[in-house]
C-alpha cells in the first residue's frame, strides 16, 4: 500500500469523521440537560408524584440512555451496526431476564 | 513503511526471535499455531475424559459392584461431564475456527492475534487449575450444572469448579469478540457474506452465542462461588435466597451452550458433504439462516431443562412449544445434508463417513430431543439413563462424529499428509459401533428406570437393566481400542502418510487454493472472490447440462501464485505478554477458592502489570496499523 | 494489508468493532445481577432493606459519574484535533470523577456495613453488593484504563493519530455510565418509590 494512498484515504476517513462529530459546546449543551434530567429524577425522592413516580423515572432513564449513547458513544453519528450490537445485547437482555422473573411471578401466584 | 524513531523500531527484550523452538510455541500469535496448540491440549483432555468415563462404566458394568468409593464416582461423573464440555468439545471447535477461518474467508490472521493466544493460554491454564483440585482435596462433585445449594456446600467442592469455569468462560467470551470481528471486518474482497463457507456462517453464530450466552454464567458462578467461599446467601433457602435462581442462570447459559457446541460440528459437516459428494451445499441461504435461528431460538428454551423443577405450568406449556420449534431449524439442515449427497458422485472417505455417522446419529439424539420436550414424557425421564443417551447421542453421535470428520479432512492441510484411509476406516466403524453399543442401551435402561448420577447399579433394576449395563460397559473398550488406531493413525501420518499435494480432496473452498501447509502469511495474493465455492469455480467450469468440466491448466488462477517475491508482508509479532499476562489468573484463582486475599492480591496486581506490559510492548516494525501516524511522519 | 480501518471488510476499525461486540455481551452480565436484586428485593432476612439507601449522597455521586462522561467525551474531542495537552487534562479529570465515584462507593458500603447490611446476612444484601460492587470494578478498570491512557500519551506512546485509543476507553467509560443510569433508577429510586 502505497503512503500517498494511505494519506488519502486517511484524509477522507478524518473528514467524514469530524464532520458529523458535535462541537465541544454541544457536549456541554448535552451534558447540562442530562444534568437537569438527573435533577427531576432525585426530585421524585422530595415531592410525591403519585402514580405518575415510576413511569416518570423509567422515561427519564430511557431519554438519558438514548442521550449518553446516542451522543457521547456516537451511535447517531457511527454506522448503524454498531447501535444494533448495542440494542441487540440490551433487548436480549431485557427479553431473557424479564422471562425469567415472570416465570418467578407465575409460579408464586399458584 | 516510512520513517520510525529507533524506539519504535527496537527490538523487545522479551520477545523470542527463533521461529521454532519451544519458546517460539509460547509466544506464538500465529492463528495456525494456535490451533494446533488447542488441539493437542483438546487430546490430552479428551483422554482423561475418557478414562474418567472408563470408571464409571467399569463401575456400573454390573450391579452392587464397589470397584470405586461414592466420593471418587461422583468425582468421576463431575470431571467427565465438564472436561467434555468446556475442555474437549468447546476447545476442540476453537481449534479449527482459529487453524481455518483466516483461511477460509482470505485473511492474514485474525482480527486480535495476541488476543487470541490469550484465549488459549486462558483455556489452558482453566484446564490445569480445574485439575488441580484433585491434589487439593479432591476434584468437584457436585455435576457440570453444579445445583445449588449442594454446590455451595464445601462437601461438593465446587469452589474449583466455580472458579476454573469463569476462567474457561473468559477465553471462550475473548475468542467469541475475536472472531465475531475477523469474519465481519477481515474478509478478502468479493468475500460477501452469501459467499462464505459454511463453517464460517456456523462460526459467526457460535461466537454470537458464546458472546450474549457465557456472561450469563458468568453471573451464576460469581454467586455460587461466592455462596461457597464467602458465605453470600444467594442461593441459600435458609435465609430466603432461591437455588430456582441458578438453575435460571446455569440454563439461561446452558441451553445455548449446547448449540455452541454442535454448530461448529454442523459448519464441519456442511463443508465436507459437498466436498465428496462434488456438488454445491443443497439450500445454502437455508443452511446459514436454519443457524441463525437454531442459535435465536436456542435462547428461548432453557427452562425445558426445568420442567420437573419449580415453573408453572404456563411457563411449562410455553418452553415446550418453543423447544419443538427447534427442531424445525434442525430438520431443514438434516434434510439439506441429504439432497447434498442426494444425486452426489459420492466418495466415502473416511471424513465422508464420519459427517454421514454424524447426521444419521445426530437425528437419533435430536428425535429423542423432541420426546424430552413434552412435559409429562419429561417428568417421566427426568434425571433416568434416557437423558444420558440422549444428550450422548446429540455430543457424541454429534458434534465428536461432525469434528473428528474434520480432523481427517483438513489434516492433510495441516501436515502436508494424508490420514491412513486403511486405519480411518477401521477407526469409523468401530467408532459407530462403540459409540451405539455404549449408549443405544442407555435408552433401554433410562426407560426401565436406572437413575443418573447414582454410583452403584441397584440389583432391584433387575437383570434385564443389568445386560443393558453390562452392552453399555463393553461398547467402551470398543471405543477405546477405536481411540488408539485413531491416535496411531494420527501420530504416524504425520511422518509416514502420503503426500497430500496442495489439494488432496478436489476441494470447494480457498484455503485449499494456498500452499499445504500453509505459510505464516497464509496467501501470497489475497485471492479476489468472485462466487460461493470459489476454488471449484476456479477448477471448473459448468457445461450446458450443469455438469462441470474442468477448467483447461492455466486457464484460470486456481493456486495461490507462490513462486516470485511477494515482497515484504507484515505479520503479527510474537509476544509473550499473553502468557506471562494469563499466568497470573492462577494466583486469583487460588485465592479466590481458598479466600486468600494475599493470593488474590498478587494475582490481580500480576494481571494488571500484565495487561501494561502487553500495551507498551513495542512493535517489531513499528507502529503501522496507525496509519494517520505514517502519514503524519512523512508529511 | 494491516488492520487498518480503510482496508478492513466494513470500512470499520476492527479494535472498536471488537468494543462494540463486547459491550453488547455486558448488558447480559449486568442483567443477571440486576433480575437476582430485583427478585430479593424484599428478601432481607429481618436485617436491613432498602430503606439502608441514603439517595442524596447516591444523587451527588451518580451525577459526579454521569459529568464523567462530558470530560471524557471533551478528551476524546482534544485528541481528535490533536491538543494532547488539553486530552490529557480531561483524561485526567475524567479519572478524578471516576475515583471520586469510587470513594463514594466505598463509603456507601462501609456506612451499610456498620449498619448492619453484611455481604452474609440476606440474599437481599448479596445482590446489592454484587451489582454494585461489580459496576463498580468496572470503573475501577476504567480508571485503570485512563490513566494508562494518561501516563502513555505522556511518554509519546500514544499520539496525536491515535485517537481511536481513546474513543474506544470512551465507549467503555460511557458504557459504565449508562449501566449507572439504569441502576440508579433501578436499584435506588424506584424501590424508594414503591415503599
Amino acid at each position: 500500500m502505497s503512503t500517498s494512498g494511505t494519506q488519502a484515504a486517511d484524509a477522507v476517513e478524518h473528514e467524514a469523521h469530524g464532520g458529523h462529530h458535535p462541537t465541544p459546546t454541544e457536549y456541554v449543551r448535552i451534558a447540562l440537560i442530562l444534568a437537569v434530567l438527573t435533577a427531576l429524577e432525585v426530585s421524585t425522592y422530595y415531592f410525591d408524584f403519585g402514580r405518575a413516580g415510576i413511569p416518570l423515572l423509567i422515561i427519564l432513564m430511557v431519554i438519558k440512555f438514548i442521550m449518553v449513547a446516542g451522543s457521547f458513544m456516537h451511535l447517531r453519528y457511527d454506522t448503524k451496526l454498531f447501535g444494533r450490537f448495542m440494542y441487540t445485547g440490551l433487548g436480549f437482555a431485557i427479553v431473557l431476564y424479564t422471562a425469567t422473573l415472570l416465570i418467578f411471578v407465575v409460579d408464586a401466584n399458584q | 513503511m516510512a520513517t520510525m524513531t529507533a524506539a519504535e523500531t527496537g527490538q523487545s527484550r522479551l520477545r523470542p526471535s527463533k521461529p521454532t523452538g519451544f519458546l517460539s510455541w509460547v509466544a506464538t500469535t500465529d492463528h495456525k499455531r494456535i490451533g494446533i496448540l488447542y488441539f493437542w491440549t483438546v487430546l490430552v483432555f479428551f483422554f482423561i475424559g475418557g478414562v474418567e468415563s472408563s470408571l464409571m462404566r467399569a463401575q456400573l458394568a454390573q450391579a452392587e459392584l464397589s470397584l470405586i468409593t461414592p466420593e471418587i464416582y461422583n468425582q468421576m461423573f463431575t470431571m467427565h461431564g465438564i472436561t467434555m464440555v468446556f475442555l474437549v468439545v468447546m476447545p476442540f471447535a476453537a481449534a479449527f475456527f482459529n487453524y481455518l477461518l483466516p483461511l477460509m474467508i482470505g485473511a492474514r490472521d485474525v482480527a486480535f492475534p495476541r488476543l487470541n493466544a490469550f484465549s488459549y493460554w486462558f483455556y489452558l491454564f482453566g484446564g490445569i487449575f480445574l485439575y488441580s483440585s484433585f491434589f487439593l482435596g479432591g476434584a468437584p462433585n457436585g455435576s457440570w450444572v453444579g445445583y445449588a445449594p449442594l454446590s455451595s456446600d464445601a462437601v461438593s467442592n465446587m469452589a474449583f469448579y466455580a472458579v476454573g469455569l469463569q476462567i474457561l468462560g473468559v477465553s471462550s467470551l475473548a475468542s467469541a469478540v475475536n472472531f465475531i470481528v475477523t469474519i465481519l471486518n477481515m474478509r478478502a474482497p468479493g468475500m460477501t457474506f452469501m459467499r462464505m463457507p459454511m463453517m464460517v456462517w456456523m462460526a459467526l453464530t457460535t461466537s454470537f452465542l458464546l458472546l450474549f450466552a457465557v456472561p450469563i454464567i458468568a453471573v451464576a458462578l460469581f454467586m455460587l462461588q461466592f455462596d461457597a467461599v464467602f458465605d453470600a446467601q444467594f442461593f441459600q433457602p435458609a435465609s430466603g435466597g432461591d437455588p430456582i435462581l441458578y438453575q435460571h442462570l446455569f440454563w439461561l447459559f446452558g441451553h445455548p451452550e449446547v448449540y455452541i457446541m454442535i454448530l461448529p460440528a454442523m459448519g464441519i459437516v456442511s463443508e465436507v458433504m459437498p466436498t465428496f459428494s462434488r456438488k454445491p451445499l443443497f439450500g445454502y441461504a437455508a443452511m446459514a439462516f436454519a443457524g441463525a435461528a437454531i442459535g435465536f431460538i436456542g435462547f428461548g428454551v432453557w427452562a425445558h431443562h426445568m420442567f420437573t423443577s419449580a415453573i408453572g405450568p404456563v411457563p411449562r406449556a410455553a418452553f415446550a412449544v418453543a423447544t419443538m420449534f427447534i427442531a424445525v431449524p434442525t430438520g431443514i439442515k438434516i434434510f439439506n445434508w441429504v439432497f447434498t449427497m442426494w444425486g452426489g458422485r459420492i466418495r466415502f472417505t473416511t471424513a465422508m463417513l464420519f459427517s454421514v455417522g454424524f447426521v444419521s446419529m445426530f437425528t437419533i439424539g435430536g428425535l429423542s430431543g423432541v420426546v424430552h420436550s413434552i412435559v409429562p414424557h419429561n417428568a417421566q425421564q427426568h434425571d433416568t439413563y434416557f437423558v444420558v443417551a440422549h444428550f450422548h447421542y446429540v455430543l457424541f453421535g454429534g458434534a465428536l462424529f461432525g469434528l473428528i470428520s474434520g480432523v481427517y479432512y483438513w489434516y492433510p492441510k495441516v501436515t502436508g499428509r494424508l490420514m491412513s484411509e486403511k486405519l480411518g476406516k477401521f477407526h469409523f466403524w468401530t467408532w459407530l459401533l462403540g459409540f451405539n453399543l455404549t449408549f443405544g442401551p442407555m435408552h433401554m435402561s433410562g426407560l426401565l428406570g436406572q437413575p443418573r448420577r447414582t454410583s452403584v447399579l441397584p440389583g432391584e433394576l433387575g437383570t434385564t437393566v443389568e445386560t443393558y449395563n453390562l452392552l453399555s460397559s463393553l461398547g467402551v473398550i470398543v471405543l477405546a481400542v477405536s481411540a488408539s488406531v485413531f491416535l496411531y493413525n494420527l501420530l504416524r501420518s504425520m511422518k509416514h502418510g502420503e503426500a497430500s499435494g496442495d489439494d488432496p480432496w478436489d476441494a470447494r473452498t480457498i484455503e485449499w487454493m494456498t500452499a499445504t501447509p500453509p505459510k505464516v502469511h497464509n496467501f501470497d495474493v489475497i485471492p479476489v472472490i468472485t462466487a460461493r465455492d470459489e476454488f471449484w469455480h476456479r477448477k471448473y467450469a459448468e457445461s450446458d447440462q450443469h455438469i462441470p468440466v474442468a477448467v483447461p491448466v492455466g486457464a484460470s488462477v486456481d493456486h495461490d501464485e507462490h513462486d516470485g517475491d511477494v515482497g515484504h508482508i507484515h505479520m503479527p509479532d510474537p509476544s509473550l505478554w499473553p502468557a506471562i499476562h494469563t499466568l497470573g489468573v492462577m494466583p486469583l484463582g487460588y485465592g479466590l477458592v481458598y479466600a486468600n486475599w494475599l493470593l488474590i492480591g498478587i494475582g490481580l496486581v500480576w494481571m494488571v502489570a500484565g495487561v501494561f506490559g502487553w500495551i507498551i510492548e513495542p512493535l517489531a516494525e513499528g507502529d503501522d496499523d496507525e496509519p494517520a501516524l505514517v502519514g503524519a511522519a512523512t508529511h | 494489508m494491516t488492520a487498518v480501518a480503510h482496508s478492513t471488510t466494513m470500512g470499520l476499525d476492527n479494535r472498536k468493532l471488537g468494543m462494540w461486540v463486547f459491550l453488547a455481551s455486558e448488558f447480559l452480565f449486568f442483567g443477571a445481577f440486576m433480575s437476582a436484586y430485583l427478585l430479593y428485593i424484599d428478601t432481607t432476612n429481618r436485617g436491613p432493606g432498602i430503606e439502608i439507601f441514603d439517595i442524596p449522597f447516591t444523587s451527588v455521586s451518580s451525577f459526579v459519574l454521569l459529568m464523567s462522561s462530558l470530560t471524557m467525551v471533551l478528551a476524546h474531542n482534544s485528541h481528535l484535533r490533536g491538543d494532547m495537552r488539553r486530552m490529557r487534562l480531561w483524561v485526567l479529570a475524567t479519572a478524578g470523577q471516576g475515583m471520586v465515584f469510587l470513594g463514594g462507593q466505598v463509603y456507601e458500603f462501609t456506612v451499610f456495613f456498620r449498619e448492619g447490611l453484611d455481604l452474609t446476612q440476606s440474599p437481599f444484601a448479596s445482590s446489592f453488593y454484587f451489582l454494585a460492587g461489580f459496576h463498580g470494578a468496572h470503573v475501577a478498570i476504567g480508571v485503570l484504563l485512563l490513566l494508562g491512557l494518561y501516563s502513555l500519551s505522556l511518554t509519546g506512546k500514544i499520539k496525536p493519530g491515535q485517537d481511536v485509543k481513546t474513543e474506544i476507553i470512551g465507549l467503555y467509560w460511557h458504557f459504565v455510565d449508562i449501566i449507572w443510569v439504569i441502576l440508579f433508577t433501578v436499584v435506588y429510586l424506584i424501590p424508594e418509590l414503591r415503599v
